[in-house]
């Protein structure tokens, strides 16, 4: 079998792979990036997929209204991270502009009760899994090193060390066969997390264990500034199949085709058919976070060259084709976009920093008489301070 | 009360947790059909099954890494890591993730995993397979380790470790596998001393041995023999690494007024380094004589037919009391 091949053939008996996107050998992975399964063309024309068409046959106008209504909030959610972070409100921000078709087209296959492996770079993800204005960004303002409760959201920690957050998925999928329920385990990384052991351990993990998971792989054609090239010199997508799991290579700026695939991929992970990679090519229209520049690395006509295959635009093109956009609907959007951002405006000038002693809670889940020794020193300390203060308003 | 190994004992300190909890599982490399290279998990498998005792792919970091997402589900994961060299793969998990994620997460999600480590030197092993790397654990905030030196505690720690909400970094010193002592099994855990406890293994009012793991017996002996000589010392077995409990060890201290710490790890930044600050810082007034170190050199783990001048022995831990105790010894007009 090719390295490329997308045809996996599972050297296990009873199990076969029904759909794998084929993959084209390239060594200029700049060139490939139609090489993919799409459903809407970057002129937002309907078009045919024999693998994904079945994914989408039941997704009807006012879903795609929906799918678009999600895209124009996270993006201007992101807007305005980026936003707050020039004006000295959060340490940092890792924007998602142009990424917003594979966070949400994936994520809004996703069941409540599944569990998303985000990474920094996925707001759009946990805006579908429900997140409120503050759980974008009170991580990236330094008030705590997560931005919200995994559980209450369904979705893991943000994960800043790149693909470790796959084992995690995994071991949460593995959990899931024990539990003997039909949720699934959805991980995201990049293609520079491609590289990384942890993300081959897991996927020979998953296939070895079967486990319910979907490998998303969000290749945005850079790992800060090196090219996916240097990562890869064939599609990611073709190094599943050599794990024994089936792949699709999609258009990540297609939001249908991202849906399509996800729920491909989920399908066969609720039935028992263990774990399934998803490559969606897509591209980070902005700077890795807020201290990059990426100037130093990509042409402006690059990036020109991509905002012509813009997700919203794309499924603002197709919607109206389908008598789905007017300005009524437009501004509609808007609107909830604008009010989405003075929200999340608001939460995030409205937080306040907790008192110093708290950076002793939490680092044990049980009683602990070395921390428990410290918080007392560190206690006694910052008591010295207030006894000051005291005293000199008393002077005062 | 049985007469036990400590490998025994291990057996069925897990056996006991997998009854208690049918949300423990145990999961690494050959701890299925084989039992594990020191047969710690015989019979697991027959008496668990497949999906609770986990033959995995032979990969460090993927099986703490999905430990981690067990542990997410609620899952309490044992992992067996099959020599302490091979633990390496697995540090960037063990460091970023099970340790830091209840922290991270401001409390919402425990990380219940024990990775047992079997450990150090004293075998005749080949490379990679005699190795002490305590003191990276111990550094990491939000690691509880401990260390065994006998098969009661190796019983009663392992399903402590495993019933703590805390992940825990368990070494099991390869060298007392095969050693036998009587075990007290089925206890209520709320009766045994907490894990977190040190134990004066030996009372004496001279000198304090300071130690852990297998030089727990090595310093009892080495007790023994300066008895002969008139001298009294109090062995103190550490149990746990992280946190250390300083209450007993500063009692001692405050008792004889001499410390000596014994390890098999290197030197340089080694717990005895630690143990000898804080002692230092809490007991200053008591001292009589400088702390003193007794272990590994700074080098890698020597050959095997070498690594009996390597591990602290006996008579190099009574060249350090007979320094505490400013008798001639093999420093005496050394300049430090």
């Amino acid at each position: 079998m090719p390295a490329h091949a997308g045809c996996p053939t599972k050297a296990r008996p009873g199990k076969r792979v029904t759909m794998v996107h084929t993959l084209t050998p390239t060594a200029d992975l700049k060139t490939d990036v139609d090489d993919v399964a799409r459903l809407v063309s970057a002129t937002g024309e309907r078009v045919r997929d024999a693998d994904l068409d079945p994914w989408a046959a039941d997704v009807d106008l006012a879903q795609l209204q929906g799918l678009y209504r999600d895209m124009v909030l996270v993006r201007r959610m992101d807007a305005e991270c980026m936003a707050l972070q020039r004006q000295g409100q959060l340490g940092l921000w890792a924007p998602c502009n142009g990424q917003e078709a594979v966070q949400v087209g994936t994520a809004r296959a996703l069941r409540a009760d599944d569990f998303a492996f985000p990474t920094y770079r996925e707001p759009g993800v946990n805006y579908v899994r429900g997140a409120k204005p503050a759980e974008y960004m009170r991580a990236w303002r330094g008030e705590a090193h997560s931005s919200y409760n995994p559980y209450e959201l369904g979705s893991a920690i943000q994960q800043i060390i790149i693909g470790a957050q796959t084992l995690h998925a995994v071991g949460y999928a593995m959990g899931i066969q024990r539990d003997g329920t039909d949720q699934v385990a959805a991980v995201y990384f990049g293609d520079g997390a491609s590289s990384q052991g942890d993300v081959n351990e897991a996927m020979v993990f998953a296939a070895s264990f079967d486990a319910p998971v979907v490998f998303i792989c969000c290749n945005n054609q850079y790992a800060i500034s090196e090219p996916v090239g240097i990562a890869a010199t064939h599609p990611i997508a073709g190094r599943a199949p050599g794990f024994g799991i089936p792949s699709l290579r999609v258009d990540g700026n297609d939001v249908l085709a991202c849906l399509a695939a996800m729920k491909w991929a989920l399908a066969r992970a609720r039935q028992g058919h263990g774990p399934s990679f998803i490559e969606a090519v897509t591209y980070r229209m902005g700077p890795h976070t807020t201290s990059d520049d990426p100037t130093r690395y990509r042409t402006q006509d690059e990036v020109e060259a991509w905002r012509r295959r813009d997700p919203i635009a794309r499924l603002e093109a197709l919607l109206r084709t389908q008598g789905g956009f007017d300005d009524e609907f437009a501004a509609g959007v808007q609107q909830d976009a604008d009010t989405l951002a003075a929200d999340v405006r608001a939460a995030c000038l409205g937080m306040t920093t907790a008192p110093a002693i708290t950076i002793l809670d939490n680092v044990y889940a049980e009683p602990h008489i070395g921390v428990d020794e410290q918080r007392r020193w560190f206690g006694a300390y910052l008591d010295g301070f207030a006894d000051a203060e005291a005293a000199g308003e008393q002077a005062s | 009360m049985s007469e036990l190994t400590m490998g025994k004992a291990l057996n069925e300190g897990l056996r006991q947790a997998m009854r208690d909890d049918d949300h423990v599982l145990v999961m690494g490399e050959d701890i299925g059909r084989l039992g594990g290279v020191f047969r710690i998990t015989d019979g697991l498998l027959d008496e668990f099954g497949k999906l609770r005792v986990v033959d995995t792919p032979l990969a460090e970091s993927g099986i703490v890494g999905t430990a981690v997402g067990l542990a997410y589900r609620g899952y309490r994961p044992v992992v067996e890591i099959q020599f302490d060299g091979f633990v390496y793969p697995a540090f960037d998990q063990i460091v970023s993730q099970v340790a830091k994620l209840h922290y991270r997460s401001q409390g919402a999600v425990k990380m219940p995993i024990t990775i047992r480590i079997p450990w150090a030197g004293g075998v005749g092993a080949a490379e990679h397979h005699s190795e002490s790397p305590e003191a990276y654990f111990v550094h990491t905030a939000g690691l509880r380790v401990v260390a065994v030196s006998n098969p009661q505690d190796a019983y009663t720690m392992l399903r402590q470790a495993i019933a703590c909400d805390d992940p825990v970094v368990f070494f099991e010193p390869k060298k007392l596998y095969h050693v036998k002592g009587e075990v007290q099994l089925g206890t209520a855990l709320d009766d045994a001393a907490p894990m977190g406890l040190a134990r004066v293994a030996r009372p004496g009012t001279d000198v304090t041995l300071l130690t852990y793991g297998s030089q727990v017996a090595t310093a009892l002996d080495a007790a023994t023999a300066a008895e002969d000589e008139g001298v009294s010392i109090e062995v103190v077995d550490l149990r746990s690494l992280s946190p250390v409990d300083y209450r007993t060890v500063t009692a001692s201290v405050r008792k004889t007024g001499r410390v000596v710490v014994t390890h098999e790890a290197a030197r340089e930044a080694g717990l005895g380094a630690e143990l000898i600050a804080s002692v230092t810082e809490r007991c200053f007034n008591f001292l009589e004589s400088a702390p003193v170190r007794v272990t590994g050199w700074d080098i890698p783990y020597p050959p095997a037919k070498l690594e009996k001048h390597h591990v602290p022995d006996l008579d190099r831990i009574l060249d350090a009391v007979d320094r505490v105790l400013d008798k001639p010894n093999s420093m005496t007009g050394v300049e430090l």
